[in-house]
């Protein structure tokens, strides 16, 4: 770990204060990413601005129905908060299916959005990557990348991102609010998130000098029909191969409305518009659920050894849409899936 | 009299390991301790034209940047490097020794500070220059260039001309990848400077009298002058069994600095040490229709460094198995640019019996038999290799026991025929084997008169439960209470011990505390005799036992003489007696323990995802002297089972000849959720004839024949066979 300076911060505006006057420093809340990050040399941040004392942990009803979420709120504390279980049981289900218990109380809402990819060759400094170091080379291209994505992907990069919770706040449309120089702004979920395209090093729109300060979700939480299915190579404690949000809304037999978000899939949550109007008006069967996957899956491409997402991604969506249409979630306890 | 032998008794180290009381290598103090960070190659094989260490020396707090250039002396013959278990034949790897680079990973500067930040940061500042050389670490790439090394195992007949003639044929390539033992101790030596050139060495190992001999050796000191000490290990699986490179490196630390030095390498840098090697493992089946073996062939290539031969014995455990008229057996090394392969838990046995015992499978399939059937078609009541009878051999009853505790003859035979929900359900079985040994070793008792009793040995705990057994043996053989008995270990000035490994540690241990325990009683026998109208005065030594803290005739119960009065008739206060066990010598039988492994794995028919649901584990391996640390060492057996059959693997790029999952996040372990129902049952196996406690050991043979019992549910649930480790979703999709 390369020598840094540590500062604390008394409030939002201080801390964005503190971060624009050094651009090598960096926030730091519960550090579950960036700690490991950090004694790989991979970050090597001059100064680490503590937040995780701002006033930033409180979850509020917002007066259209919706639901605030400060940034420093503990993964935990979101998964298990009433309304979060009552209203978006798909955002508590997709927090239960990342990490560890122990990590997720330490992990914050915000930290969630701005972790990095999982790609060994991004944390391997001895090996070519442009994330690390634009213009190096990707070595996960021809490389090791079981891990990787099939859409969305560059030349320069197939990296994934590894968030559960940021695939269900996608799929509920949530609003990231940030706080910069020039005052606050709000980004709606699907644009906070980058693909890597020809600046890989840069994972979201998130401007150097800002900070996430909250997620706000809409009024509709799909609380009736909704499923996260998670697949990956052990039963528990493991990045995703594919993970897949799903949310319904049912009228009779049909579906009124549709949402649809992939993990372990892209450079970003990955959500299809296009796939999920298709869905909008049909009957709530295999029929309709397996044309969105191909709608969603159209573009989607292998390399060596992540070819088989494809077909898994295709396999899970129409799976998880239908727990979402028989109102039988997967159980991020039980590992057998529904 | 309480026995305590075959009692569930709880470990005697428990409190001191759940309170941290308990000391690991990387825990122990000294006075001005130095911290060492080790820098690793960035490349695979080649040499190093430069090294500038100047950025790391300017590091306020930096004491010091070893390399090659500038060490202190080690020794420079093979021979001196050469460690109680390292392979016959080869070069021992030499850390620091010059600048030849021979595997990525391998460490080429040492950085000594003030504190381990300070070290671990100025490692990162040194700037290594190579001169590049080409280099494989590809095992299927260096297949062709694979030679043969020799085995005890011994063909016999033709089994090529016998297969081509068979009735019923089965021939398949198996895998098994690289993988690495992870104990969650991380490897550690903290190196104490007593002064006047005497160190006390803490290490992570399983022979601290091997790593004694070895650092006299590479440092050149007189056998007083270094002493070498582990009481806890926390978990080693083999990986410490050789002395590892970062005790040779915390010495020359020590040495250079002249203070204490610590080491302590990161779970990455663990990856530059020892490993299961990857293997391609050949079998080809022939049989008659009955389900007898006519021919038998079982080849494998297991890898190895370019400087060591490491070989452990893949082919040879079907002959102690099954009867075949013609069997054949080649195992050959392919040489990589990686470090030397090295023992894991049942090394050739959990790699080559995957491969045999998925073979048979696959070979009942072709014969339509019930694959229990089949292997009891098959059964051996002699070592095939030596033409032996075992001192015993309870598998059969480990079969019946087994299959009845699993519910075996519900299944039905055809493949995706059992089902739950949207699940295919599959139960597949196994055999397991390794082997019954036991080795010379001493210990010291030091019987005092308030009836306490301290039992000296070199020997370390691995976590096994070893102080727990020896606890409980010298108990009853000194006929005091348990919490009487101090079991001290790990310290290479006490009675000789060989590394804790090949699952002799019970019996040898047991044995050598009898014999001591029978001087003691000799003694306490010719004190009481002194006594005044003795009741023992005409005892003969065979016809006394020790029991609750006295010395009583076997003969007439009423003729008694405690401990404390015997003691007192010589007006001493202590018995120090030291012992070495023995054992007869037998070349008339073969000795063994053996499993039966029962799967069932439920696997989503259209996600492909496995979990692997109950495992019925039965094992015949003569005495237990614990059911519940034996217990314990099956299940985690059977765990690691799951994961050799699952998710194991270490993976490379080859382009790199890098480990791309040197970390426990990316190289999967099974965590709780991937961990069912697992039953262990121990079938009576009464033995009088591989020592007189009739005690096999249990430390290998748990693993064995798991990973295949899996693999072959897989292919029972789905019908897909999948022979490459480890059994991943996308396969079973494929």
């Amino acid at each position: 770990m390369i020598p840094f300076h540590y500062a604390r911060a008394n409030d939002v505006a201080d801390a964005v204060r503190m971060i624009s006057a050094d651009p090598a420093a960096k926030f730091i809340a519960g550090g579950t990413n960036l700690v490991d990050l950090m004694k790989e040399n991979v970050e090597r941040p001059s100064r680490l601005i503590d937040i995780s004392r701002l006033p930033l942990d409180t979850i509020e009803p917002t007066a259209d129905g919706g639901l605030r979420i400060g940034a420093l709120v503990p993964n935990s504390d979101l998964a298990y908060h009433p309304l979060v279980e009552q209203r978006y049981p798909l955002l508590a289900s997709a927090i239960l299916a990342g990490a560890s218990a122990q990590l997720r109380n330490m992990a914050s809402t915000g930290g969630n959005l701005l972790q990095r990819t999982r790609c060994a060759y991004f944390y391997d400094t001895v090996t070519p990557c442009n994330k690390r170091e634009p213009g190096s080379g990707c070595s996960a291209i021809g490389g090791i990348n079981r891990i990787h994505a099939i859409l969305g992907t560059s030349e320069n990069c197939i990296a994934t991102h590894p968030s559960d919770m940021c695939v269900a706040l996608a799929a509920l449309d949530a609003r990231v609010r940030v706080t910069g120089p020039a005052g606050e702004r709000a980004m709606a979920f699907d644009d906070f998130h980058r693909l890597p395209g020809d600046t890989p090093q840069t994972d979201t729109n998130l401007l150097p000098d800002e900070i996430v300060t909250a997620i706000e979700l809409p009024a509709l939480g799909f609380a009736d029909n909704y499923s996260y299915l998670k697949i990956r190579d052990r039963l528990s404690y493991a990045f995703a191969l594919v993970s897949i949000a799903a949310a319904l809304e049912l009228e009779g037999g049909a579906i009124k409305q549709a949402r649809l978000a992939l993990g372990g899939v892209a450079h970003k949550p990955w959500r299809n518009t296009a796939a999920e109007a298709a869905l909008r008006g049909q009957r709530a069967d295999q029929a309709s659920f397996s044309r969105a996957a191909d709608i969603l899956l159209r573009d989607a491409k292998g390399y060596e050894h992540n070819a088989f997402k494809i077909e898994l991604a295709r396999r899970g969506i129409i799976r998880t849409l239908t727990q979402a249409a028989q109102a039988t979630p997967q159980s991020q306890y039980d590992k057998k899936i529904r | 009299m309480t026995s305590y032998i075959g009692t569930a008794t709880s470990r005697v180290d428990g409190r001191a390991k759940v309170t941290g009381e308990a000391r690991y290598a990387g825990e122990f103090k000294a006075i001005r301790l130095a911290h060492a960070a080790v820098v690793e190659s960035a490349i695979p094989k080649g040499r190093i034209s430069r090294i500038d260490t100047g950025a790391a020396r300017r590091v306020a707090g930096v004491l010091d940047v070893l390399t090659h250039e500038n060490r202190p002396r080690m020794a420079d013959t093979d021979k001196a490097w050469k460690d109680d278990v390292a392979p016959e034949d080869g070069s021992p790897f030499r850390p620091l020794y010059d600048d030849r680079i021979m595997f990525s990973g391998q460490p080429i500067a040492l950085v000594l500070g003030e504190d381990w930040e300070t070290a671990r940061y100025a490692a990162s500042l040194v700037d290594i220059q190579y001169d590049k050389q080409d280099f494989v670490t590809d095992l299927r790439q260096q297949h062709d260039q694979a030679f043969v090394v020799e085995k005890p195992d011994k063909p016999h007949g033709d089994a090529d001309k016998a297969f081509a003639a068979a009735s019923v044929r089965h021939e398949a390539e198996y895998y098994i990848p690289t993988e690495h033992h992870n104990p969650m101790e991380l490897f550690a030596s903290t190196v104490v400077w007593d002064g006047g050139g005497k160190l006390t060495v803490y290490d992570k190992t399983q022979g601290v009298q091997n790593v004694q001999r070895y650092l006299c050796s590479v440092f050149d000191k007189a056998p007083d002058d270094l002493r070498v000490i582990s009481p806890y290990v926390g978990g080693a699986f083999g990986a410490g069994l050789r002395p590892q490179y970062q005790v040779v490196l915390a010495t020359l630390g020590a040495l250079a600095l002249r203070r204490s030095v610590r080491l302590v390498l990161t779970r990455q840098q663990m990856y530059g040490l020892g490993y299961r090697p990857a293997t391609i493992e050949r079998l080809a089946l022939g049989a008659s229709a009955n389900g007898t073996l006519d021919a038998l062939t079982h080849e494998a290539i297991a890898v190895t460094s370019q400087f060591e031969e490491f070989s452990r014995n893949d082919t040879g455990w079907a002959a102690l198995l099954y009867k075949s008229t013609n069997a054949n057996y080649v195992h050959k090394l392919a040489r990589l640019d990686l470090p030397t392969s090295s023992d894991m838990r049942a090394p050739g046995a959990a790699t080559g019996v995957y491969a045999l015992e998925c073979a048979m499978d696959e070979l009942a399939i072709a014969l339509k038999l019930d694959p229990v059937e089949l292997r009891l078609r098959c059964y051996s009541d002699r070592d095939q290799n030596e033409d032996l009878p075992y001192t015993s051999k309870a598998l059969r009853e480990c079969y019946r026991q087994g299959a009845e505790a699993f519910g075996w003859k519900a299944r039905k035979a055809e493949p995706r025929s059992m089902r739950d929900g949207s699940d295919l359900v599959g139960w597949g079985m196994a055999t397991g084997v390794w082997e019954a040994l036991q080795m010379p070793m001493a210990v010291r008792i030091v019987l005092g008169a308030n009836g306490h009793a301290e039992v000296f040995c070199a020997a370390s705990d691995i976590g096994t439960g070893t102080y727990t057994i020896m606890a409980q043996v010298a108990a009853d053989a000194l006929g005091l209470p348990i919490d009487n008995i101090t079991i001290r270990l790990g310290d290479s000035t006490l009675p000789q011990a060989p590394v804790e490994g090949g699952s002799w540690m019970a019996a040898s241990t047991a044995h050598a505390i009898a014999a001591t325990a029978e001087e003691i009683r000799g003694e306490l026998l010719a004190l009481a005799k002194r006594i005044k109208d003795s009741p023992l005065a005409d005892a003969r030594p065979e016809d006394v036992a020790l029991a609750d803290g006295r010395l009583v005739s076997k003969l007439d119960a009423s003729r008694a003489i405690s401990i404390a009065d015997a003691m007192r008739s010589g007006a001493i206060e202590r018995i120090e007696k030291e012992k070495t066990n023995t054992f007869a010598e037998d070349k008339k039988h073969a000795r063994n323990t053996h499993s039966a492994v029962f799967a069932e794995v439920k696997v989503d028919e259209q996600l492909g995802v496995i979990r692997v649901t109950r495992v019925v584990s039965a094992v015949a391996a003569g005495r237990i002297l614990n059911a519940k640390t034996a217990h314990s060492q099956i299940m985690g057996s059977v765990v690691w089972g799951i994961g050799m059959a699952l998710h194991e693997e270490t993976v490379f790029d080859h382009r790199f000849g890098r480990i791309m999952n040197a970390n426990i996040a990316e190289y999967h372990v099974p965590v709780n959720a991937d961990v069912h129902d697992i039953k262990v049952i121990f079938v009576d196996e009464p033995d009088d004839l591989v020592n007189p406690m009739g005690i096999k050991g249990l430390g290998e043979i748990g693993i064995v024949g798991v990973a295949a019992a899996i693999a072959n549910a897989v292919y029972h649930a789905t019908g897909k066979r999948i022979r490459d480790l480890p059994i991943t979703l996308d396969k079973v999709m494929r």
